[in-house]
């Protein structure tokens, strides 16, 4: 079966791998790769579990054919600490139960980041629009949004 | 709330009393795994050369096989393995067979009749999950597409198609004497009777689907001492290793089961589908199986919630009491039993809701149709009906002109009052919530209301068993052979006439007792005693045969396999075919194992590494 | 075996079309075929040609580049009076993906950004220069061999344009219908008001009905009370799990009502 190479930086890192004619990035990411963190909810783009950020926007990778991503860097949750150092959205998450079975947290964080990256100073309703791609069906979404708007004001304190 | 006893001799080093938890975060044990993006769920498990196994599925809702075509798949690229129904060893199945409970009704790969659109059918087990579905999309299935059911009032109509050959008449058998779950408190009919006034109201609640983030799946691999791993999202892993044990005839102790980090599940998980399929997959194949499902797979074939319909009679007094209610229930159990004929059992012991009402009967069907099998869902046999009797406590309200909070604070339990299933009610609780209630709501309600408690004014008479009339109407096949009313009224085909009555008994049995209150020569087994899982166990009372069921004849090609159809040549029996029987149906014998559950391998020239011998 | 075939221009890409070939834009609707086994293509034929995100704006008309992505369109300036159809597709990641050519494939109950193309007067430029009303363009996108290029709309002022998506989740989900009017006035009269609906039937479709009700008068209540009566006329829904025919007949009027009395921001 031929296979394409495809190179691009995953959490910084220079990447390599041959794929699959076909083959979606979400695939590519956990099974060639091994980056487990993007999760699989439907292969549709309905419940953006899949979300990653490239060149820094959130894309739903189980919809991103493999083969596009040349060149580019994508960033998923396995790259969002800093070490042992959690990322601030990591730690409200965890503080403010914003997570129950956590299967779509690892979407909620990057469809989270891109925004706060775009808009360090959302409202409540720029943090409902920013997750309305993702699904959660356990939490109920209150927690998710209050922990957003609270990472988004520690990380507002820690620059200035 | 002072009312409330906890169980300290039981959990007395468990917790504090001085709870102050609610409205605040807790940080959970598994959460950093969640934000990291590590948490193990099942497909978080790598194994090289790992295949992909997916399922030909039922276009109709009901259809006779006549033929499975599998040769242009089977050349197909990738394809690695087609799994037949004859390939299952053990290929009939009920999920609750582990407590013994019902009838086996269910094949895993279904190969004589599809029951519900979406059943599985045929599996291919490929290197691509691409390749195992282009090549299911190449498997011609010759179907005879038989007249479906859909609504559980029409599957109970007596030319109504047989959905589910095991149960031939499209009801689940309580008890082997009823084609449904009764209850008998007191005499309805007598107090509608006196009743001032009657209130019925029809309430209906379709199938709500789990739909959780994580489609429903597994991972199974060959290990190294000849065990089989699988990697699950099931909710249920002892539920899940017990009946792949069952389903691929093997003895549990060569199967490694790890699963507890799920994704989303709230009892769409339980149905234990995909862990035999996978281990079947991996043992056929030596290779490492993957089976789940995608989306469109998790909301059509993935089991829901059942849709009830509930149909409640309530009579009163111009005061607002409730002397009577009567319900009647429907559970959609879809094609197959799952946990419906459960919850209708769980949902019986809850009747007549939070209320003292000194006269309650309730017929309640499990009901066969062409619809996706339904399971479990958070509080599932409880959701609907209780949905439906604050609906018509509602009703009930308006038609007394009474306010909806007083008549509820009127009419709930108190602390020593009898439940409709013959237990004593303690630590009640409705009357102070539906005050606390009124209050945050700025609901007035009376002083007199205001002032009562559940602590207060129970018991006594109210802690009586009354008069209780019963009733053998509803027996297994009759309403093949003409339309009997659903409902408890006792107004069908049969006598109207009350068989027997008992005497009134203070009912004082412990959890798990399961003694029904009722002289043994009577025909009341089936009255609900118990709702826990262990009390289905018991035996029915035998009944005094007054009324033998009516003949059931089935025809003969409702229950012999299509000509050339793959369970002809199927290596070990094939699904028994339902009892034709002029008699009352006979108790099919349980599935037991060959080798039950045994730890390690006997077989000549397995591997020594088996569990059993490591742990010597 | 599937191929990706990439090509520099939108021309190149249209002359590598063929037989089991299928032509990718944002992946949204190509990608979600393939993961369901339901291809009926062997090769993917794309481009990353600039030409189709091009924006110009003339007089009346403006021209958008069918590779336009939603998010394009809410980051351009000139196509403000678009940003609420665009922010009704989808969350941000895929509006980050999702093109407006492949709206215009996108089956039912998918595809309001067309609705709102429909009801400005589009039309459907392809790769090879020719062009198509989109109603004509509805009713033989399936078996479309061309490549759209772009698609040329009405340039509305004022408050001449409206759009509202109805769906049963909060803040947003599929349609259980979309609407969008564009309601040019001279004179104080409505002159050839355009109205269309999505999820209504299986393409975007006009109200013709409406529009004649309108044609010529005041956007007066009594003239908008004539209009959304006639809407049974021109729609005979289809059901699906979002809505059955029935229930999107009955509240059909009533959203038109409030779009064409109000704006439609309920």
């Amino acid at each position: 079966m031929a296979k394409t190479p495809v190179q691009f930086t995953l959490n910084d890192k220079e990447t390599a791998v041959f794929v699959d004619g076909g083959a979606n990035l979400l695939d590519v990411l956990r099974r060639v790769v091994g980056d487990l963190s993007p999760k699989y909810g439907c292969g549709q783009g309905t419940c953006g579990t899949c979300t990653v950020l490239i060149d820094g926007e959130p894309r739903l990778s189980c919809l991103t054919l493999a083969e596009t991503v040349s060149d580019q860097s994508i960033e998923t949750t396995g790259g969002l600490a800093d070490g042992p150092d959690l990322h601030p959205l990591q730690r409200v998450f965890m503080e403010q139960f914003a997570a129950q079975c956590g299967y779509c947290t690892p979407g909620m964080l990057m469809a989270a980041k891109a925004l706060l990256a775009r808009n360090p100073n959302p409202q409540r309703e720029d943090v409902i629009e920013a997750i309305s791609g993702n699904i959660c069906r356990c939490t109920g979404y209150e927690p998710i949004i209050d922990a957003i708007l609270d990472a988004a004001g520690e990380m507002r304190g820690r620059v200035s | 709330m002072s009312s409330i006893e906890f169980r300290k001799d039981l959990f007395a080093d468990e917790r504090d009393d001085a709870l102050n938890e609610i409205g605040k975060p807790t940080i959970r044990q598994d959460i950093l795994g969640h934000v990291t993006g590590r948490s193990p769920y099942f497909d978080d498990h790598l194994f090289d050369g790992l295949l992909h196994l997916r399922c030909v599925r039922s276009p109709h809702h009901h259809a006779r096989i006549r033929a499975i075509n599998t040769r242009a798949a089977q050349s197909m690229p990738g394809v690695v393995r087609i799994i037949m129904p004859q390939d299952v060893p053990n290929n009939l199945n009920t999920l609750l067979a582990l407590i013994g409970f019902g009838k086996d009704d269910e094949a895993l790969l279904q190969g004589n009749k599809v029951a519900y659109q979406g059943e599985a059918i045929v599996a291919v087990v490929a290197e691509t999950e691409l390749q195992a579905r282009n090549a299911c999309n190449a498997i011609q299935v010759d179907y005879d597409v038989l007249p479906h059911v859909l609504d559980v009032e029409e599957a109970l109509l007596p030319n109504a198609p047989v959905v589910n050959e095991t149960y031939p008449n499209n009801t689940f058998d309580y008890h082997e004497l009823y084609d449904h779950q009764k209850l008998r408190f007191g005499d309805t009919q007598k107090a509608f009777a006196e009743a001032d006034h009657i209130v019925e109201g029809q309430y209906q609640m379709s199938p709500i689907e789990q739909a959780p983030t994580e489609t429903c799946g597994a991972i199974a691999a060959p290990e190294t001492n000849d065990r089989y791993v699988c990697y699950t999202s099931t909710q249920a892993l002892f539920f899940s290793l017990g009946t792949t044990a069952k389903l691929l005839d093997m003895p549990s102790s060569r199967m490694h089961f790890i699963g507890g980090t799920v994704g989303g599940g709230f009892g769409g998980k339980v149905d234990s589908l995909h862990e035999p399929l996978a281990v079947l997959g991996a043992r056929l194949t030596g290779r490492p199986v993957k089976y789940s499902y995608d989306r469109a797979e998790e909301m059509q074939v993935g089991a829901p919630r059942g849709a009830e319909r509930w149909r409640i009679k309530d009579g009163l007094l111009s005061d607002g009491r409730i002397i009577a209610r009567q319900f009647t229930g429907f559970f959609d159990s879809g094609a197959y039993t799952r946990l419906s004929s459960y919850a209708i059992i769980k949902g019986t012991g809850h009747l007549p809701g939070p209320y003292t009402i000194p006269n309650v009967s309730s017929n309640v069907y499990c009901v066969y149709t062409n619809r996706t099998p339904a399971t479990a869902m958070r509080g599932f046999g409880i959701t609907g009906v209780d949905f439906s009797i604050e609906c018509h406590m509602d009703k009930v309200a308006e038609t007394v002109g009474m306010n909806p909070i007083e008549l509820r604070i009127l009419n709930a339990y108190r602390d020593g009052d009898m439940k409709a299933h013959r237990r004593t009610a303690k630590n009640c609780a409705l009357i102070e919530c539906a005050q606390v209630a009124a209050q945050k709501a700025n609901w007035s309600i009376e002083p007199q209301y205001a002032a009562m408690s559940s602590l207060q004014g129970g018991g006594a008479e109210r802690a009586q068993i009354p008069q209780t009339v019963i009733d053998d109407v509803g027996k297994i096949g009759a309403r093949k052979h003409n339309a009997i009313e659903t409902d408890p009224a006792t107004n069908g085909t049969i006598s109207s006439k009350p068989s027997s009555t008992v005497t009134p008994v203070h009912a004082t049995q412990a959890m798990g007792d399961s003694v029904a209150p009722v002289s043994n020569s009577a025909p009341v087994a089936n009255v609900i005693a118990a709702t826990s899982p262990a009390a289905m166990n018991v035996p029915a009372v035998p009944a005094t045969h007054g009324q033998t069921p009516p003949p059931q004849t089935f025809t003969q090609s409702a229950t012999s396999p299509p000509a050339g159809a793959p369970s002809s040549q199927a290596p070990r029996p094939s699904p028994a075919p339902p009892v034709v029987s002029t008699d009352a149906p006979k108790p099919v014998e349980p599935y037991r194992p060959q080798q039950p559950f045994s730890r390690g391998v006997k077989r000549p020239g397995a591997s020594p590494f088996v569990s059993g011998t490591r742990r010597r | 075996m599937i191929t990706v075939e990439s090509y520099a221009s939108i021309n190149e890409a249209a002359s590598a079309m063929g037989a089991r070939a299928t032509y990718m834009a944002g992946g949204t609707l190509v990608m979600r075929t393939l993961n369901y086994g339901e291809q009926t293509f062997e090769r993917i034929v794309r481009t990353n040609d600039k030409t189709l995100k091009q924006i110009s704006v003339h007089a009346d008309r403006i021209t958008l580049g069918a590779g336009l992505t939603m998010s394009d369109v809410l980051n351009a300036r000139d196509l403000e009076f678009l940003a609420p159809v665009a922010r009704s597709i989808g969350g941000p990641a895929v509006r980050n993906m999702a093109t407006i050519g492949g709206n215009l494939f996108a089956a039912h109950p998918y595809g309001d950004f067309g609705v709102a193309l429909l009801a400005l007067d589009g039309q459907v430029q392809f790769a090879d220069g020719s062009q198509e009303d989109m109603e004509r363009f509805y009713a033989t996108r399936n078996t479309q061999a061309a490549l759209v290029s772009s698609i040329s709309i009405a340039r509305p002022s004022g408050s001449d344009f409206r759009y509202a998506k109805v769906s049963r989740v909060k803040p947003k989900g599929v349609s259980v219908l979309s609407m969008a009017a564009w309601l040019p006035i001279r004179a104080g009269r409505l002159a050839q008001p355009r109205i269309a609906f999505g999820a209504m039937a299986a393409t975007p479709q006009r109200a013709r009905n409406a529009e004649q009700a309108l044609d010529g008068g005041a956007l007066g209540p009594t003239e908008i009370q004539t209009a959304v009566g006639t809407l049974d006329r021109d729609y005979q829904p289809p059901d699906d799990a979002l809505a059955s025919s029935w229930y999107r007949t009955q509240v059909a009027p009533v959203h038109l009502r409030r779009l064409l009395a109000d704006g439609g921001h309920a």
